[in-house]
């Protein structure tokens, strides 16, 4: 198979996801906020949890945890956006 | 700046997935007519990297983080109904898979980082160009128009949680532009990097959005 730019793209972006152990763990922005002015108990629990807090459930090291969350999110998204988009194209309506 | 469900009542929270599924059913029809061969990829590929760029949030003053959006990126790249379409890809695989962001909430997440941010940048970039399509004039219009989407859709997450009663509005305000401008400037700076490596290597890729 031809090397196309787009395959360059993606190993691209999944350099990001293996740099995600990295992440900073402080509260974001909103939580800050949410924090600072008293309203984060006003937060619910999720529903239900697949993934939560991009650490994948039951691998002992958090850093390769967040790792394997990261690199299986940023194919999924590949391949919906890719996916969509492919729809999207074909589908003239 | 994704919310979690219990930030905003349910009459926001209804309001804002009645908004977004409408827009982002147009944004269907929209994305649907102009659709060319070199965006299918090129939506994966942004999808992807906005989602791995998205884990790594970066230390802002005081204790806080804050993470890209990409929301400006995806409108450069493709236009605002387009870049709509991937923000909701990765809100949709954030808030299912990932739990962030809520259920309930989906709907104002999207309309924040999706639709409000998407349209910012879209139009602040095409403005800015007009006063020049110089390289250096791209770059810079592209990291001031993500720093500007990142405040803007901070601004439109306050109103949501001042009209859901969670906190007065002119406390809400002050607080979540201010700390959203700081967190911008990450937004600007990655922003500006990625279309100044797309210029070095596939500048047509930044041609695509020119109808």
């Amino acid at each position: 198979m031809k090397f196309k730019w787009w395959h360059g793209a993606l190993i691209f972006a999944l350099f990001w996801a293996l740099l995600s152990p990295l992440a900073s763990s402080s509260p974001d922005g909103l939580e800050r906020v949410a924090e600072d002015k008293g309203f984060m108990e006003a937060a619910r629990e999720a529903v239900f949890e697949v993934i939560p807090d991009y650490v994948m459930p039951g691998v002992g090291n958090e850093a390769v945890a967040t790792i394997l969350a990261g690199i299986i999110g940023t194919l999924m998204l590949f391949g919906i956006g890719y996916g969509v988009a492919r729809v999207l194209k074909t589908k003239k309506g | 700046m994704h919310i979690p469900d219990g930030f905003v009542s349910a009459p926001v929270a209804t309001v804002g997935c009645v908004v977004a599924a409408g827009c982002v059913a147009y944004a269907v029809r929209a994305t649907n007519k102009k659709m060319g061969e070199k965006q299918i990829p090129l939506m994966g590929v942004l999808a992807a990297f906005i989602f791995a760029a998205q884990m790594l949030n970066f230390p802002v003053a005081g204790g806080t983080s804050g993470h890209f959006v990409g929301a400006a990126l995806a409108a450069i790249f493709l236009g605002p109904w387009a870049g709509i379409l991937v923000m909701t890809c990765v809100l949709v695989v954030q808030c299912l898979v990932f739990q962030d962001g809520g259920l309930f909430a989906l709907g104002a997440n999207i309309f924040n980082m999706g639709i409000v941010a998407c349209f910012i940048s879209y139009y602040v970039y095409r403005g800015a160009s007009l006063f020049g399509g110089q390289k250096r004039g791209k770059l810079v219009g592209g990291g001031l128009t993500a720093w500007l989407s990142v405040v803007i859709a901070s601004v439109a997450c306050a109103f949501e949680l001042a009209i859901s009663g969670t906190i007065p509005l002119g406390i809400a305000l002050p607080a979540m532009a201010g700390v959203h401008a700081l967190i911008g400037i990450g937004e600007g700076a990655i922003t500006a990097a990625v279309l100044s490596l797309i210029m070095a290597t596939r500048v047509d890729l930044l041609e695509l959005e020119k109808a």
